[in-house]
């Protein structure tokens, strides 16, 4: 579905992704996991138009990503939920989520809400609040549904588990898991490891701009040189 | 009595500001930018209904026209201020702005401080330094209480245009997918992008919407104080740049109720206070305001969640 080929992007002389490539497969859950300023978010931006490449390709659905700009790529069913969430803090909750199915027709709109509203109830109660009076938690199931409701085949979720409380990233990754049984695409950035290989199909381990390993779910959490440097094992 | 009339012309040269200065807050709400042109443009608006009228009257409409047909002319005129400054809005928006979409903020200040001069010195190499005299939109005046009290019909009209723009921008900006595709793109651009939403264009249509006002306020402004002259607009654009900052620059409501006040202070302190110090008075409540609540009367404050 997704075919990340080389590519090489700076921030001006910064160096910041060397030759990275992967690959996300249709069903799958794929993470790229890594310390902070590996590059994770760099790649995500990079491939949903916010950045550029200076080499290689990004394939998705089997056409060319380089040269279309960020606002026609969701179009193309790839939703991208940012790092930090973003949600737009002064609009309310539903409008936030009308944002998201912004290159929809409008006949989608409410049925996709009624979806978004049934995966998230919280969602629902709050629909008229403005985004800025929820939680960090409610935030990101906000940041998540607007996601949503573009219908997109490929989900990209970048560390939907920073700064929430435990309880929270469980009930985010029960969300992960269930999207993922339903069939959506989702490549996943985390800081929290063991939490994104246990839900993933497959991970890319990243180091300063670089693939450094990769593998099924299992196989990383298995591994010695992750275990030391991720799983604090 | 008089005090109400002083009140009544207040408002009215409040609702003019007020129309400005619902621009500059659209403007500023969306594309974070202080489009200090947005006076000059004004001034085009002025000219090109001035010319439009004149050349129907001399033309087309003869000496002896009839109501209606001047009526229509003076629509025409409008329409077509309305239209050239809209164009001209978003020509200046895309030669002179949208390179600088990546530029600090400061390099676009003053390059809009450069289009204001070029604006300025253009229209006096365009239609000459000497004023033309404009002729209001509508004559006459409204007589109350046997003639103790007058209400000219321009300050109706513009009080009346100034409610119901401030109404429509409201229902825009909250209802229609372009307006909350504004919002959104004021708030996060990079988010924005990210819903498919095409800021350049956002911003462009933005910079129509305010360049409309601008003309209207244009014909508006002339009709009060009927000298034309290549700098009619930087006074009036600046005073309601200081009513949308008054109001809490960005909110609709807030250049509203800006504009309406600073026109109120205007008037009453040039009516009980001084003439000459009249300007001094309003950019010192200014002052004040901004010491107290320095985010302006309706300026919203969002805590940001992390």
């Amino acid at each position: 579905m997704l075919k990340v080929n080389d590519i090489n992007v700076y921030y001006g002389a910064i160096h910041a992704i060397k030759g990275v490539s992967f690959e996300v497969k249709d069903g799958e859950v794929v993470t790229l996991i890594g310390a902070n300023g590996a590059g994770k978010s760099t790649i995500l931006n990079t491939v949903s138009g916010l950045l550029h490449s200076a080499t290689g390709s990004i394939e998705f659905l089997d056409k060319k990503l380089a040269g279309v700009p960020a606002h026609k790529i969701v179009e193309q069913g790839l939703a991208h939920v940012p790092e930090g969430r973003r949600v737009f803090l002064q609009m309310t909750v539903e409008e936030n989520l009308e944002m998201g199915a912004y290159t929809q027709p409008k006949s989608t709109v409410a049925p996709g809400l009624e979806k978004v509203y049934e995966q998230f109830p919280r969602l629902k109660e709050r629909r008229k609040q403005i985004a800025g009076t929820l939680s960090g938690g409610e935030q990101q199931m906000l940041a998540m549904g607007r996601a949503l409701m573009s219908g997109p085949k490929l989900l990209m979720l970048d560390e939907p588990s920073m700064g929430l409380a435990p309880i929270l990233v469980e009930q985010i990754f029960d969300i992960i898991r269930e999207l993922h049984k339903t069939g959506t695409t989702i490549l996943l950035v985390e800081q929290n490891a063991q939490m994104a290989l246990s839900v993933a199909d497959r991970g890319y381990v990243l180091e300063t701009g670089k693939v450094v390993t990769s593998g099924t779910g299992q196989e990383l959490l298995n591994d010695d040189a992750v275990q030391k440097a991720y799983l604090g094992g | 009595m008089e005090f109400l009339s002083y009140l009544i012309s207040g408002i009215s040269l409040g609702s003019v500001y007020a129309i400005i200065a619902l621009g500059y807050t659209m403007v500023y709400g969306i594309a974070k930018m202080l489009n200090f042109a947005h006076g000059d443009v004004i001034m085009v608006g002025g000219y090109v209904s001035f010319y439009a009228t004149s050349a129907l009257s001399s033309s087309l409409l003869g000496p002896d026209a009839s109501m209606g047909a001047v009526a229509a002319g003076k629509i025409i005129s409008i329409l077509l201020a309305v239209l050239v400054c809209t164009v001209l809005g978003i020509i200046i928006e895309r030669l002179a702005y949208k390179p600088l979409r990546s530029a600090t903020s400061l390099a676009v200040l003053i390059t809009a401080i450069g289009v204001s001069y070029f604006l300025q010195n253009a229209a006096q190499l365009l239609f000459g330094t000497a004023p033309k005299s404009f002729t209001p939109v509508v004559q006459n005046q409204l007589s109350l209480f046997g003639g103790q009290l007058n209400i000219s019909y321009v300050s109706l009209l513009t009080v009346i245009a100034c409610i119901i723009i401030m109404l429509a921008l409201t229902a825009f900006t909250s209802k229609s997918k372009l307006g909350k595709a504004m919002r959104a793109c004021s708030e996060d651009k990079g988010a924005a992008q990210l819903m498919g939403i095409n800021v350049n264009r956002t911003i462009s249509m933005t910079f129509a919407i305010g360049s409309a006002l601008a003309a209207v306020a244009g014909v508006l402004l002339c009709s009060f104080s009927p000298t034309l002259m290549p700098t009619t607009g930087s006074m009036p654009g600046i005073k309601a740049f200081t009513a949308a900052v008054f109001g809490g620059i960005g909110s609709i409501p807030g250049a509203f109720l800006g504009g309406i006040l600073l026109g109120i202070i205007e008037s009453m302190a040039k009516a009980y206070i001084s003439t000459q110090l009249a300007n001094a008075i309003v950019f010192a409540v200014l002052i004040v305001v901004l010491l107290v609540r320095p985010a302006g009367l309706l300026g919203k404050y969002v805590p940001e969640k992390v």
